[in-house]
């Protein structure tokens, strides 16, 4: 299974409080989403860019998540500015290539990469755990953390149940192919694994029981607020503000 | 209670998953202080149910549980039980479930309300009795299956529990692991019922042996 890497780094990024991380994060991702000045947008960008930059990441791998969110861009691409009306720009043949629709797209493709780098930069350099940690103590629904920190903790059991049973389907000469005995087995395959998570399930909850557990989890450890991850909020708050100002002004 | 007094005692204990399928009739067991007690029997004989309705994870149907000098009857009389007896799963795959070893063995103590300091105490002391100091920060699922057995245990010691009991302790362990984890138990001074069917693994370590043969001890 591919591990998620980047929280493995070392940089002034990874240093900061995830807590202060997480709240930059979900601010920044709201503003660009809300905002629909291009300039604004482009400095939004080059911020994320520089904060990526600043984690030290690979930028190969980071590029490499970009991938899969520009395919589906180039999509609205090519589809808004041929359906969106409005003045056109020129037109190839018959068709017209409106303005309005290829500004809107140039804002929906940024957005999207600006959100991404961002949350890259920010929030896959936490470790899962700290994540969970951090959201838990940020006040976010006990139940919602436990399940990003048990499907953490989990779904390797679950994945490596799912590889026992397909190579003992493989050993007794089973191969997919397209027909009802292969989406029946798929089926069996697919039921059996939710049958062993839910057993599974009951048997952590009373290995959780015999050490004493009455629905409350408590967190081991402890963050501390340094003067660094101060200067880190205030810093970002700042940039954000800004970028606020220049969005929502009318002079700007 | 004296010191000799049973801590556990199990008197004409019957368990049915289904009516017409018992899987214990009329058990009696009693575990003393410094005693450890092997159950044997075959696959299914109900070794694992015996000391799941010793913690309360399962009420039996007929006969009563008494532990630590009181009769238990209810989910709120077996919380302390399951304070003092701590139950060690035969897959360790379901009793570790936080992300690190510290964090894992710390989930008792938390739970049972004790200071941070206390608590990072106890981790570090449970730890250290099992050989393990140093695993503080590994992930708990890259552990190998003996270092997830081990940590478990880990965990069941962390409670600072009189009784110990161990399901099935050696199943998937390699003989180097089994031997030391042989060594560990005799060394712990709490009593022990052990389940399991490796019977050189019980002549190794149990001061007695009962068998589980048709529900019967």
């Amino acid at each position: 299974m591919q591990r998620i890497t980047f929280f493995q780094g070392e940089s002034v990024i990874h240093r900061i409080d995830p807590r202060a991380r997480v709240v930059v994060a979900a601010v920044y991702a709201v503003l660009v989403a809300m905002a629909v000045r291009l300039d604004v947008l482009g400095v939004a960008l080059g911020v994320a860019a520089a904060t990526v930059a600043a984690a030290r990441l690979p930028w190969r791998d980071v590029l490499g998540r970009l991938i899969p969110l520009n395919v589906f861009m180039l999509l609205l691409l090519v589809t808004l500015p041929l359906t969106s009306g409005g003045e056109p720009l020129f037109s190839v043949g018959p068709v017209g290539v409106s303005r309005q629709g290829l500004r809107l797209a140039a804002t929906i493709a940024i957005k999207g990469n600006a959100i991404v780098l961002a949350l890259v930069a920010l929030l896959a350099t936490v470790e899962v755990t700290a994540l969970g940690h951090a959201l838990s103590h940020l006040r976010v629904p006990d139940k919602l953390t436990w399940l990003l920190l048990f499907s953490v903790r989990y779904i390797d059991v679950i994945h490596r149940e799912y590889r026992r049973m397909a190579a003992a389907m493989k050993v007794r000469g089973f191969r997919p192919r397209a027909n009802l005995h292969t989406y029946r087995t798929y089926g069996h395959l697919v039921g059996m694994l939710l049958v062993r998570s839910f057993d599974r399930a009951d048997r952590v909850l009373a290995a959780m029981k015999c050490r004493g557990f009455q629905g409350r989890f408590y967190v081991l450890d402890h963050f501390h607020f340094s003067r660094r991850d101060a200067a880190f909020t205030l810093t970002a708050g700042v940039v954000l503000l800004l970028m606020a100002v220049a969005e929502w002004t009318p002079w700007a | 209670m004296g010191v000799d007094q049973p801590q556990i005692t199990l008197a004409d204990v019957s368990f049915s998953f289904a009516p017409d399928r018992p899987v214990l009739r009329r058990c009696c067991l009693e575990l003393r202080p410094g005693q450890r007690v092997g159950v044997t029997g075959a696959n299914g004989s109900g070794k694992s149910t015996l000391l799941h309705l010793i913690v309360g994870l399962l009420m039996p149907d007929e006969g009563t549980i008494e532990a630590f000098g009181k009769p238990r009857n209810r989910e709120a009389d077996f919380r302390e039980v399951r304070r003092r007896a701590g139950l060690l799963f035969q897959d360790s795959e379901d009793q570790l479930f936080c992300p690190t070893v510290a964090e894992d063995v710390a989930f008792g103590p938390l739970n049972l309300g004790r200071t941070r300091g206390q608590v990072h105490e106890v981790v570090a002391r449970s730890l250290d009795t099992l050989g393990l100091a140093g695993y503080e920060d590994r992930v708990t699922y890259q552990l190998s299956g003996g270092e997830k057995r081990l940590v478990a245990l880990a965990t069941v010691l962390a409670m600072e529990p009189d009784v110990l009991l161990l399901d099935e302790p050696t199943a998937g362990l390699d003989e180097a692991v089994q031997q030391r984890l042989a060594d560990l138990l005799v060394g712990l001074p709490q009593a022990m019922l052990i389940a399991s069917h490796d019977r050189a693994f019980l002549q190794q370590i149990a001061t007695r042996t009962e068998h589980l043969r048709d529900g019967h001890l």
